[in-house]
């Protein structure tokens, strides 16, 4: 095996994370390829929750369908993977832990003696370590690497606790290496310099680190899953980067906050999921209305109302679309790979800034949860501009330009006055109900999503230039296509990734023409994406790939349906 | 008086005759005009109803944003400049009602803020309703046999949650709603002034008389820093006290608590990227 897909399945409270969080980290080290990707129940203890990580010879950076080795470790572990455990699944675990039907001797399983060396650690609780220890063992980590990693993490214990720790991934260790008999599968992954040398991060990390390379200041949200953590993000560097970070009362404050931050020359983002989004839309109009740049991240969970908590969907791309009364330009990004995370966070406070626009960063549980090794980011890249001008008296917040962009003053930054008004205003600021001028600005207005479209950043195509089937995609589905058409090797597939869904590109009209069928690719149920791509081209799909179980889109569930398609 | 805050040509101002909003703008261009602020720090930030316009007619900056939405606005402001002298402005409905939340949470927050709320017990701008200050009986054309609602009392709320300044003034007296203004812009930390605010057109009970019989000001035996004995006055109702409640010194400003001015004092507007940060913090991740 030259690509290994294992998974663990325990319940919550096991350490499941810590154990991801070491041997993603351990194995990058050592030099192969990581990817790891948790699904787990809207719980604090017990359910059951799982944990993929995949350790490759090549990048990998999807989430798969297949399983090569199976570890439970708790009773009815496997009872949400029936089918998922092939016979060539090796199941890996203590005897009590494996379902009765896979221990009849046509299932590959090797039996761990869990209990005994749990009892030679000192308790259940080092489980995830001693686990830590068999993976090591049976990936040939050199023993020192993992001794440090373990040091390392439980550096804030005492000495005692770092020993036993110490000990009980020894004792896993030990037991690695003597797991695989011969004629039993065998582990051949080349390692790698560049594994070793780039960087492992989340969808999390990548949100965070962009909003900080685009000059973001201050953050205000109200937590919910799954976008709490680019707030925790933020506020453990609230001090070093000098972040404003407020856990706000409602998410109906916390966009207030964020546009009364930009009003007074702050970059504020907001960071919420679809049913925080929902309470912020009023804001998002007010945002259409007095021109502010906003920076919001909607991290995607299934709906509709509560929905599933704790998993992914791609269900709102409409409700970020359509949501807010009146008529008013906004921009959605939507990144498909850690980098474009980076990036398109980055130039969402570009955007925001030199257009006075909300602008969207659409991503989901799936993406932020997911982590992998990533191509270095040049941190030095960051967008130090500040579009905000110093007023003069006289100052006019809304005057009127060829694009529509006024310029930016804020208050205590020259002599003018900054107003700013919900109802409908003059080029001052003031409430009017004259009605030319009503019609000015609504002109005004919408001239920027004109001049937004010298921005819109086109989709990656992937695949031959003389291709017969197209293949279309969006956000966080982009890595299990790769890997899809990877799976299919075929010569007339290709893909078309959209990182930016609105505005549009123009250029997908000439992709679709030179396609015989088109295939579309969404984590939801009614094609949203699919829908918006015909209200601008009239064309409509030949095959859909539609997931909407709460689980990533998997490059197997791709592979089934474009197999078959001539 | 009240030069800097005027504008030097006509404006057009949308209230009726005799409203008590008339008397408001007076005690706060007066209170503005007699602290020496700077003028081009002065940032006014409301709601929506006829309280909230009256940023319109004040040179001043100005935010009027949604209706409710005045005090997350003003507290995100103040965090992103503290030069800046910030005036939350709104009616009853707008701050007790739509922003009932935002209230009680700004006040726990402790942004130094002044919150200004005209309390004319109705709302005007949409014809004469009960708003959440309505007293018990007050009939509209919605709630036709009678308010039922316990009246939201301010005043006991903001103390209740130790809010650090505490006040109630009366349109009607000008001299001594502008003292009070004054002192709640210069108290640091967040400062409560409610103002009984007659309603000409849509409020025929609580009228200018009714105020002046149904009011009266604290004396000097009331202690302010004595919140028990604030919180007595407050639950009056037979006669309503007007004057300066409660006020904490105690309490720090929302935004000197920022983990963000801990190194770096300016505000956010001066600030640009931590490069260097940024790279040592991406080299973290590369082990």
């Amino acid at each position: 095996m030259s690509d290994v897909s294992v998974v663990f399945s325990g319940e919550a409270g096991q350490g499941l994370q810590t154990l991801e969080t070491l041997m993603m980290k351990l194995f990058k080290l050592s030099g192969y390829h990581v990817y790891s990707y948790s699904e787990f129940m809207s719980r604090i203890r017990g359910g059951n929750n799982s944990t993929q990580i995949r350790v490759s010879s090549m990048p990998v950076a999807a989430y798969l369908k297949r399983i090569d080795i199976f570890v439970p470790i708790r009773v009815g572990a496997m009872e949400r993977f029936h089918d998922r455990i092939t016979n060539e699944t090796v199941i890996i675990g203590q005897k009590d832990h494996i379902d009765a039907d896979y221990l009849k001797g046509h299932y590959p399983v090797i039996e761990m003696p869990m209990p005994e060396m749990v009892k030679r650690s000192g308790g259940e609780i080092y489980t995830n370590v001693i686990l830590l220890g068999v993976f090591s063992g049976l990936f040939y980590i050199e023993k020192q690497l993992m001794a440090d990693m373990v040091k390392d993490l439980f550096s804030a214990g005492d000495q005692k606790d770092i020993l036993r720790n110490l000990t009980a991934a020894q004792i896993g260790y030990e037991a690695g290496t003597r797991l695989l008999k011969p004629g039993q599968a065998s582990i051949n992954i080349e390692r790698s310099k560049d594994a070793k040398q780039e960087l492992l991060l989340n969808g999390i990390n990548a949100v965070g680190l962009g909003g900080l390379a685009g000059g973001c200041n201050f953050v205000s949200s109200y937590p919910m899953s799954p976008s709490t953590a680019v707030l925790s993000f933020f506020a453990e560097k609230a001090e070093e980067f000098g972040v404003v970070v407020e856990q706000a009362e409602d998410e109906i404050s916390a966009i207030n906050m964020a546009m009364g931050a930009w009003y007074a020359g702050g970059r504020a983002m907001v960071t919420t999921s679809g049913g925080g989004y929902a309470l912020m839309v009023e804001g998002l109009s007010l945002a259409g209305c007095i021109e502010s740049p906003l920076v919001i991240h909607v991290g995607q969970r299934p709906g509709p109302a509560t929905g599933l908590p704790t998993r992914t969907e791609q269900a709102d791309l409409e409700h970020v679309l359509y949501s807010g009364h009146g008529e008013f330009p906004r921009v959605i990004l939507a990144p498909g790979t850690i980098e474009q995370g980076f990036f398109l966070t980055r130039h969402a406070f570009y955007l925001a800034d030199k257009y006075q626009v909300p602008v969207f960063i659409l991503t989901d549980q799936y993406f932020l949860e997911s982590r992998y090794i990533a191509k270095d980011i040049d941190a030095t890249m960051v967008l130090d501009q500040h579009y905000i001008v110093k007023t003069q008296k006289g100052y006019r917040r809304y005057a009127f330009t060829d694009d529509g962009i006024s310029p930016r003053g804020i208050p205590g930054f020259g002599v003018g006055r900054v107003r700013v008004d919900s109802d409908e205003h003059d080029e001052s600021g003031f409430i009017t109900e004259d009605l030319q001028t009503r019609e000015d600005m609504v002109e005004k207005r919408l001239k920027k999503i004109v001049a937004l479209d010298s921005e819109i950043l086109p989709p990656s195509f992937t695949g031959p230039k003389d291709y017969r089937y197209l293949i279309m995609g969006w956000g966080s589905t982009y890595h299990a296509i790769r890997e899809a058409l990877d799976m299919l090797g075929r010569d007339d597939i290709a893909f078309l990734h959209f990182s930016q869904i609105y505005p549009l590109s123009r250029d997908i009209e000439a992709y679709l023409d030179k396609a015989d069928k088109k295939i579309i690719v969404e984590n939801n149920a009614t094609s949203q994406f699919g829908k918006l791509i015909r209200f601008f081209t009239g064309v409509e799909f030949d095959a859909k790939v539609l997931r909407y179980g709460g689980m990533p889109v998997m490059p197997e569930d791709i592979f089934d349906v474009v197999k078959d398609i001539r | 008086m009240g030069a800097e805050y005027d504008f030097d040509h006509a404006i057009d101002i949308a209230w009726c005759p005799g409203c008590g909003n008339f008397k408001i703008l007076e005690a706060l261009k007066a209170s503005l005009t007699q602290l020496d602020l700077d003028e081009h720090s002065v940032v006014f930030v409301s709601g929506i109803g006829q309280a909230a316009k009256t940023p319109q007619y004040i040179d001043v900056h100005y935010f009027n944003g949604l209706h409710g939405r005045s005090l997350p606005v003003a507290t995100a402001i103040k965090a992103a400049n503290r030069g800046l002298t910030l005036i939350a402005e709104s009616g009853d409905g707008c701050m007790y009602g739509e922003g009932g939340n935002h209230f009680i949470h700004t006040i726990r927050r402790n942004p130094d803020i002044t919150n200004i709320v005209h309390n004319n017990m109705v709302y005007g701008l949409t014809k004469g309703q009960a708003s959440p200050t309505s007293q018990i009986g007050f009939t509209t054309p919605i709630q036709t046999d009678g308010v039922h609602l316990e009246p939201f009392n301010p005043i006991s709320v903001a103390i209740s949650l130790n809010a650090s300044f505490v006040a109630r003034a009366f349109a009607g007296d000008v001299k001594q709603t502008t003292d009070m203004l004054k002192k709640a812009i210069i108290h640091k930390g967040y400062a409560l002034v409610d103002i009984f605010q007659p309603c000409v057109s849509f409020n025929r009970v609580n009228t200018y008389q009714w105020h002046k019989e149904h009011t009266y000001y604290l004396d000097s035996d009331h202690d302010p820093s004595d919140r028990e004995a604030a919180f007595k006055r407050a639950i009056e109702t037979d006669r309503f006290p007007l004057g300066i409640f409660y006020i904490n010194t105690d309490k720090p400003a929302f935004e000197d608590n920022l983990a963000a001015y801990i190194s770096d004092p300016t505000p956010l507007y001066k600030r640009g990227i931590y490069v260097e940060k940024l790279m040592d913090l991406v080299k973290t991740l590369r082990t």
